[in-house]
Order: structure tokens, then sequence, then C-alpha cells
């Protein structure tokens, strides 16, 4: 690569103006005021962890992990999210803090990712993860919430999609038995979005028509809560039974919530397996091409920091609702110029210091003679008002 | 009112045969449609709008939500590797991707491959244990070996009439291609009815489960 140019920043990082930062405030603001109301208390950690803690616990794949060296030679990695740093502050700082523990973020994150399709290397995540309640209830807070903090952010139309990673691990596990690598290539087919390929995988299986046609079924178990039942006839394995029942119990809690009408079912959907080990969820937003948020439970990940907690939690994608959805508005609040003399400086910085105690925007300016001021029908877009002190 | 699907068709071989398809399958496409110029065709009647585009764009399209659905070859999957849904096997624009070389083809010190399918090139001579230099082409990757610039290709091969009349063989078979329809992760769910309506409009015609 040539020297870059003076203008020219890393591929996958903005900068923010001040317009955009306002609005990002705006939403970040509104997000968190909303999760506060239902008992989360923002957490900052830092920006830069260890990678054999925090990077190797995270979801995030080994090649998409920013890591650096420090002086020490010891391998340091970006946060590229939220949920290993609060898992570690869970279990040491706060291990004495009685369960269930509800926190916040607003954070930056890092992943080293192409520049191409909306995905950048570092982004905004606001979110919250409720630790140590393994009840559908929990899982349903979260997805309340999600509804309710898509709300807050300004998004209209959208849709979360839930699904279950236990549901096509015991289904897999019973229509394949044994054939680890066939199992392998299903869920690839299936997290790639590859249905061709997952069709093509199941042809080729070594089982009864039946059982083929139970598989492709998978493929259209999307919709309202009736999927549930036709799911449950599709497998008799007890751990993918115990998955839908617990779904069930999830969408019944969202009807009482009252935002049913925004969930959907997907049993298609999965996650990353190794990470994910019950309910999950993806959230879209009619104005945007990119889910907007995305959470689910993951009940392994604490006891890697040595507190076997089960948790569950979500991200808003803030950088993509900031881009995509202009439900929040924001408003350029003009500020008053007060400009002054050498003789006038004194009343003008003590009328300054008025104004600005009691909430207003003032910038001020000194101007050698009286011709220099500026005069009211300049200000027009600049200024709100214009005050002139000359002594 | 249902909402409008927009469809990125693939510019130029595919795009009769998927149109026919559409046809074929009910989805009552204007036949004039096939000679216009335009790059936005509006089709109410069916609910779709077309947004005719190269096809190596499809894929691109589709990812970042412009179009909802569109029809692409595998080849263009494979080379992109663009996060879309692949919904269907259209069966359509059947052939493969090979690789192809001279019949007296040894293998030398320095291997070079010419292809327009950089990705897949790489891909496959890693997996086959083989470290080549991909040299990328946009077009008449016959040539290649045939002037000496690199003694393998990596291309489509359909017919193998061309390869047939420059002295070219087929060595081997890299994945079969046909044409897909993919959609896009937002689209699928938001317009989940409507996409879902014309892809089994399209599964009833090529009879796939």
């Amino acid at each position: 690569m040539s020297k870059p140019k003076g203008f020219e920043k890393p591929a996958g990082v903005r900068d923010y103006l001040p317009y955009a930062v306002e609005r990002l405030r705006a939403i970040e603001r509104s997000v968190l005021d909303c999760m506060k109301g239902w008992g989360y208390r923002q957490i900052m950690t830092p920006t830069m962890e260890y990678y054999d803690t925090v990077g190797v616990a995270s979801s995030t794949s080994d090649q998409k992990l920013f890591k650096l060296l420090n002086n020490r030679g010891t391998t340091m990695v970006l946060r590229s999210d939220m949920t290993s740093p609060i898992a570690r502050v869970v279990s040491s700082l706060l291990k004495e803090e009685p369960l269930p523990i509800r926190l916040s973020y607003h954070a930056n994150v890092y992943r080293a990712i192409e520049e191409e399709a909306g995905r950048e290397s570092e982004f905004f995540q606001t979110g919250v993860e409720l630790v140590g309640d393994d009840s559908p209830e929990a899982d349903a807070e979260v997805v309340a919430l999600a509804v309710a903090s898509l709300r807050a952010a300004g998004v209209s139309t959208f849709k979360i999609a839930l699904g279950h990673v236990g549901f096509l691990n015991g289904l897999l596990e019973e229509a394949v038995p044994g054939a680890e690598e066939a199992r392998e290539l299903l869920k690839q087919g299936l997290l790639r979005r590859d249905y061709v390929g997952y069709r093509e995988t199941v042809s080729r299986l070594d089982v009864s028509a039946e059982q083929k046609e139970e598989l492709q079924g998978i493929l259209r178990l999307r919709g309202g809560r009736e999927v549930c039942s036709e799911a449950k006839q599709l497998s008799s394995s007890k751990l993918a039974q115990d998955s839908i029942d617990h779904l069930c119990r999830v969408w019944d809690a969202l009807e009482d919530y009252g935002v049913a009408e925004h969930v959907l079912i997907d049993l298609t959907m999965i996650g990353d397996f190794s990470y994910y080990t019950g309910l999950i969820f993806e959230g879209y937003a009619a104005e945007l091409g990119f889910p907007v948020c995305s959470g689910g439970r993951y009940d392994n990940l604490l006891q890697q920091f040595g507190r076997p907690v089960p948790a569950t939690g979500f991200a808003l994608k803030t950088n993509r609702i900031l881009d995509g959805v202009d439900g929040i508005q924001t408003e350029r609040e003009l500020p008053v110029l007060v400009q002054y003399t050498a003789e006038g400086r004194k009343a003008a910085l003590q009328e300054a210091s008025r104004l600005r105690s009691s909430g207003g925007i003032v910038v001020t300016r000194h101007v050698h003679t009286q011709d220099d001021l500026v005069a009211l029908t300049e200000a027009a877009g600049k200024y709100a008002d214009v005050i002139s002190f000359t002594g | 009112m249902a909402e409008i699907i927009k469809v990125a068709m693939p510019k130029g071989r595919i795009y009769k045969k998927a149109s026919a398809l559409f046809r074929e399958a009910g989805l009552n496409i204007p036949l004039d449609v096939d000679e216009t110029r335009k790059l936005v065709i509006p089709l109410p009647e069916v609910g779709m709008e077309f947004i005719l585009a190269k096809p190596v764009d499809v894929p691109t399209y589709v990812e970042y939500g412009v179009a909802d659905i569109g029809i692409v070859g595998k080849d263009v999957l494979m080379e992109e590797k663009r996060d879309v849904y692949e919904l269907l096997d259209l069966g359509i624009a059947r052939c493969r991707m090979s690789v192809i070389a001279l019949p007296d083809w040894q293998p030398g010190i320095q291997q070079r491959v010419a292809t327009k399918y950089p990705a897949i090139a790489s891909q496959y001579f890693r997996e086959q244990g083989q470290q080549v230099e991909v040299i990328k082409l946009n077009g008449s990757i016959e040539l290649a070996p045939l002037i000496g610039l690199a003694d393998r290709i990596v291309d489509m091969v359909e017919t193998g009439q061309t390869l047939r009349e420059n002295g070219l063989v087929e060595m081997e078979r890299i994945f079969d291609i046909t044409s897909r329809l993919v959609a896009n992760r937002v689209s699928y769910r938001m317009k989940n009815a409507e996409i879902q309506r014309i892809c089994d409009a399209l599964q009833n015609v090529i009879g796939v489960v």
C-alpha cells in the first residue's frame, strides 16, 4: 500500500461530525434511559483486554480479533464485544453480588472485518446482560427490553426473530445419530444461510426418506406460535422438545408483555453453536438491509471466568440505527453571540456566564473596534441572538 | 396491500431463462420486458420490480438490501461470498467450474493459474495442497495457456465448445453451477410472506422438495 494521504484513516473506522454525534448521543441516552427503567445499571470496562482471558472467551473468531502486543510481549485484544468483559467483571469484582445481576452498556467495540457491506472495524453497541437467571421469564425480559430499546432508539417498524439452538441440536442428534461430520455440515448450511447446500447435504444422508423429509421441513419452521407445535412433531428428542417448551413459555410471556406482534419464530436461525446455549434472537428494521440487534443465552461463558452461572443479553448495533433510521432527530441549537470591545469585556463575560448557568449556549467574541461588531442581520442561521458590550 | 419485492436480475445469459421461469411459475412478466434497456422495471401486476444488474453485482445488491431477492449463478456466490440467504436452486443456466489446461500439461516449478474467479481458484488449489500463483483476468481466459501467460486456467464450462476449438482439455471439475434464488437477511424476515410466495411458485415449477 502506498503511504496514506493526510486525510485518510484506516479502513473500517470513521469520524463522527457534531451533527452525527448529537444524534448518536440522543439515541444512546434514550436507549440507556429505557434500560435504566428496567433496572439495568450501566457499566464501563477497558477497551483493551488480555487475549488469553476475554479474547479467547469471546464469540468473535480468532482472525477477527484485533491483537496487539504490550511492552512485555503479552498479547492484548481490543474488545470485540462487551459480553465477555462483563462476564469477567461479574466473576471477579462483582463475585459477591447477589444474582440476578442486571447491567447495561454503551461502548465501542473492534473487529477486524472486511470493510464492505456496512461492516466496520470500530462500532458502537448499546446492550444489556442479565446474569444469574435461566428461566423463560429472563429470556422474555431480555427480548421485551430489546423491543423497548429499539422503540427508544426511534426504530418504528421492526421484527425480532427467535430461535433456539437446543431444538436443532436435539433434532439433528436424533435424526443423524453418531454422524458428527454430517451434523456439522447441516449446521454450517443453516449458519451460512445456504438452504440449497443444506438440502443437498440432507439428500445425500444415509437416513430414511421420512427423516429426510423432516430435515427438509426445518426450513419451513418460521412464523408465530403455531410453529412450536409443528416443530414438536418433527422430533421426539428430549432436548428438542424441552427447547420448544421453553420457547413457547417465552412466547407466552412476550404476549403478556404486549410485544408479541413484533416477534416471530424462526427455528432455522442458528447462532454460533460453541457460544450460544439456548434462546437466540435477531432484530430487523424495515429501513435497513442488515440486522439491528442480536442476542441470546450463553450459559457456558461465565464458567470460563470461574463463576458458572447462566446469562443472557443483547446488543443494539447503534451505528446502523444512526445510519439508517431517522426516528430520533436532533435540531441544532444555535448559540447566542456575546461580543465585546475591551471596555465591555467584564460585563460581557458576566452576562455570558449568567446565560450559560441558566442552560444557554454562548460563544464570545472580542472585537477591536465597534466597526467590527457583527450586526444582528448577519447572524441569521449562525446565532440565535447577538448581544454587544462596548463599555 | 402486499409490499413490492425488488428483484435483482442478472443481465445477459441467465436473464431470459430466469424470466421464462418466472412466467412458468405464473408470475406474469410481460415479454417486452426482456427487450427493454431500462435498468429499473416496475411490475406492479405481480408485486415486483426488476433491477437489471451485472451478474457479479447481484449478491452485492441483495446483501445491502437495495434488492430484496436476486437471481445469480453459484459461481458468483462462491466468488463473492456475500452474506445472503441461498433459498433455491433454480436448475437453470447449468454449467460447471473446471480446471483447464493444454492436453500435455505437466506440473512445473512455478505454477500459474489464470482466472476470472481468483477467490475460487485460490481456495480450490489450497484445498488440493498446491501453492499456485493466481492471475486475475477479465475475459478470454482460454488465451492464457495458449500464449504462455499461465499453464492452467479456472473457468466456467458450459458445452466445452470453446475449449475444443482452442485445443484445451477440462482436467478437473471443481463444482457444478446453476442459478440460485437469493434473499436479503432482513427482507427475508420483514417481507417473508411475499418472498415465500415467489419462492414456492418457483419451487413448484422446478420441482424440488
